[in-house]
C-alpha cells in the first residue's frame, strides 16, 4: 500500500504504540483487499456494537486503551439500538434477570461511547440516515459503517460509499479518520455482477424481494430492472422506506453491501446499464419466484400451530411514515378493540419523540395495544428464553437472525385485528 | 496427499484436523452459543449449517468458502481468540470477506494471537478437503492435505 509520510511515521510507531496498532489494523485491513491508499472519510460514523454484553471484553478493552488516550472519533457518530427497554417492553421476571445479566455492562459501555464521540443520547438507532437523527451522508462521501442495513442503504439509496465493515475495525478507521480505498469505495467495486429482472404482476412484498435478491448473489452487486416502473423514479417517503426494508433482507440473506435500482436510485440514474460488468449473470423474479422464497421460510417454533404472544415491527426501524401506516391500518379495521396480541413498533428514539408530538395519535395508537420502543428486536430475540417465544414478525432480518415467524403486512393485519 | 497453494494473510506454519463448510460460515450464528455459556469449546450453533451444526471448532481448521452473516462477525473472532476457544486456522477457498479479515487482523494486532490465515484456495480445495482430513499449512501459503 502507499501510504503517506504521516502513515509511515504512524505505522513506524513515531506517536507511539497505541496509533501504530490503529494504523497497522487499518492497513493490513486493506493490504487483504488490495488497497492502494488510505483515503480520508468525509461522512460521520456508524457503528453496530451498542450492547454492554460482558462476553465481548476484548471489545471494550480495545475501546478503553483509545479512550484513556485521549482519542475520540474524527466526526460525532451515530450507533445500533440499546438492547433493554423496561419501560415499554413487558419482560417476565426471568427476562428481567436474563437481560441484566447478559447486558449487565450496559452503562459501561454507554459511558465508553459518549468518551470516544457517541452524537447524544438519543444516537441510538440502525437508521441514522432517517431525516429525524440526521447522520446523513452525501451522495459520493467516503464512509467506514459498519451494521449492515446502513451500509446497504448509504452506498444504494444515498449513493455514499462505505464497505460492509465489521465492528471493531470501524472505530480503528473513525478515529484514524480514514478508510483502505478498496471494493464499495472505487468506482469499479461498485459495478454490478447480477441483472435481477422483475416480471411480477404488483408490487413485490420488499422483504421478499429483498431476500430473493440476496439468496441468489449473495454478496455480489445487483442491478435492479423493473422496479421503478412499479414504486416510481422518485425517492419519495415511501420508496425510501421501501428500499430501506428490501435492502436490509438482501443484507441479512446473503451480505449484498449495495444495489442499483434502473431509473430510481442515483448512481443507476446517472450511469444506466453502463454499470453492469462485462459477462453479468442475469437472475428473473416472477410471482413465483416470491411465493417460492416465501414457502421457504421454515417456522422454528416447537408448536408451529401456537398462538402468537407478540408482533415485532420495525427491524430495521421503522420510519416516521412507517409508523403512521400502521397506525392508520391498523385503525381502519380495529374500530374500538384492542389488538389480539402486544404489537411493538421500533423506531429510532429521535422519530419516536417527533410521533408524541402528535398527541392524540400517538394516545389512539397506545391504547389499541401498540408500544413504541427503540429497542433491537434482534437483541430482544437473542437468548434463550425469548427464542422459545411464538413472536411474530414483517421482518426479513428479523427472521433470518431469530426464531420469529414472518408474515406480510397484510397477514400482519389479518391476525392482530383478528380479536377472539 | 494434495497440494493447494493460497494467499497467506496471516502466515505460519501449522498442522490440524479439518472441520469443513461447503456452504458460506455465518460466523455470530456459529459461536454465539458458546460464547454466551462461556464455553471451553466452541461448538457450531449455527442450525442453518447442515455441514457443521453441533461439531468442535476449537482448535480445528476451519475450512469455509467466506464467512457471512451479521457485521459483529469480526468481533465474534477476537472474543473467542480471547476465550481461547478459536479455531487453529482458517482456509477460504474464495477471497476472504471483509468480516473476516477484521476479526483476524484483530486478534493478531490487538491481542498479539495468531490464527493462521490463508485464502483464494479455490473451489477445488473444499471439493478435495474431507471432514477429519489432517492439513499441513506452510508460512508461504501452501496446503497439504494429508
Amino acid at each position: 500500500m502507499r501510504l503517506e509520510k504521516d502513515e509511515i511515521e504512524m505505522l513506524e510507531g513515531k506517536r507511539g504504540p497505541l496509533w501504530q496498532k490503529i494504523i497497522k489494523s487499518v492497513v493490513m485491513y486493506g493490504e487483504a483487499f488490495g488497497a492502494e491508499k488510505l483515503v480520508p472519510l468525509d461522512g460521520a460514523p456508524h457503528f453496530v456494537t451498542s450492547f454492554g454484553a460482558s462476553m465481548i471484553k476484548p471489545y471494550f478493552e480495545i475501546l478503553d486503551e483509545i479512550i484513556q488516550n485521549g482519542i475520540k472519533t474524527f466526526k460525532p457518530f451515530t450507533v445500533d439500538p440499546r438492547p433493554f427497554d423496561p419501560q415499554n417492553i413487558n419482560y417476565s421476571f426471568l427476562e428481567k434477570i436474563l437481560f441484566n445479566f447478559i447486558y449487565g455492562k450496559q452503562e459501561k459501555c454507554e459511558e465508553q461511547l459518549k468518551k470516544l464521540g457517541l452524537l447524544d443520547d438519543k444516537a441510538f438507532t440502525c437508521t441514522c440516515y432517517l431525516d429525524e437523527v440526521g447522520n446523513i451522508p452525501k451522495k459520493g462521501q467516503y464512509l467506514a459503517w459498519s451494521e449492515s442495513s446502513a451500509v446497504v442503504y448509504a452506498n444504494s439509496v444515498i449513493g455514499a460509499r462505505t464497505n460492509r465493515n465489521s465492528a471493531g475495525i470501524d472505530v480503528l478507521c473513525n478515529v484514524l479518520g480514514k478508510a483502505p480505498y478498496f471494493g464499495f469505495l472505487t468506482d469499479e467495486g461498485r459495478k454490478a455482477s447480477w441483472l435481477v429482472e422483475l416480471k411480477v404482476s404488483k408490487v413485490p412484498n420488499p422483504q421478499l424481494l429483498g431476500s430473493a435478491i440476496g439468496l441468489k448473489v449473495i454478496e455480489d452487486v445487483p442491478y435492479i430492472v423493473g422496479l421503478s416502473e412499479l414504486i416510481g423514479n422518485e425517492l419519495t417517503k415511501e420508496v425510501k422506506d421501501y428500499l430501506k426494508d428490501m435492502g436490509a433482507a438482501a443484507a441479512s440473506n446473503g451480505a449484498v453491501g449495495l444495489y442499483h435500482v434502473e431509473g430510481l436510485t442515483p448512481e443507476a440514474k446517472e450511469y444506466g446499464k453502463s454499470l453492469l460488468k462485462e459477462n453479468y449473470r442475469v437472475y428473473v423474479i416472477d410471482d413465483d419466484e416470491l411465493q417460492k422464497i416465501y414457502n421457504s421460510y421454515p417456522v422454528l417454533w416447537k408448536n408451529k400451530e401456537a398462538k402468537p404472544v407478540a408482533c415485532f415491527i420495525g427491524c430495521p426501524h421503522a420510519s416516521l411514515n412507517q409508523i403512521h401506516w400502521w397506525y392508520e391500518n391498523l385503525t381502519a379495521r380495529l374500530k374500538k378493540q384492542k389488538l389480539s396480541i402486544p404489537v411493538y413498533i421500533c423506531a429510532a428514539p429521535d422519530v419516536i419523540d417527533t410521533f408524541k408530538k402528535e398527541i392524540k395519535t400517538f394516545e389512539a395508537l397506545n391504547s389499541m395495544g401498540v408500544k413504541l420502543t427503540s429497542i433491537c428486536p434482534l437483541m430482544y430475540m437473542n437468548n434463550p428464553l425469548c427464542a422459545k417465544k411464538p413472536i411474530i414478525t414483517n421482518s426479513n432480518k428479523l427472521r433470518t437472525y431469530s426464531t420469529a415467524r414472518f408474515y406480510t403486512d397484510e397477514e400482519l393485519l389479518d391476525i392482530l385485528t383478528k380479536i377472539e | 496427499m494434495t497440494i493447494f497453494k493460497g494467499r497467506p494473510i496471516i502466515p505460519g506454519n501449522v498442522k490440524g484436523q479439518a472441520v469443513v463448510s461447503k456452504k458460506g460460515f455465518n460466523t455470530l450464528a456459529s459461536f454465539q452459543k458458546s460464547i454466551i455459556m462461556r464455553a471451553r469449546k466452541a461448538i457450531c450453533s449455527d442450525q442453518d449449517n447442515t455441514d457443521l451444526y453441533k461439531k468442535v471448532l476449537t482448535d480445528k481448521v476451519l475450512c469455509i468458502p467466506q464467512t457471512i452473516g451479521s457485521t459483529t462477525g469480526g468481533l465474534v473472532i477476537l472474543t473467542i481468540s480471547k476465550m481461547n476457544i478459536g479455531p487453529r486456522a482458517i482456509l477460504f477457498s474464495e477471497k476472504i470477506d471483509s468480516l473476516a479479515a477484521a476479526g483476524i487482523i484483530l486478534t493478531d494486532v490487538w491481542l498479539n494471537k495468531r490464527i493462521v490465515t490463508v485464502d483464494s484456495l479455490g473451489k477445488d480445495f473444499l471439493e478435495s478437503i474431507k471432514e477429519g482430513s489432517e492439513v499441513e499449512i506452510k508460512e508461504d501459503g501452501t496446503v497439504i492435505i494429508e
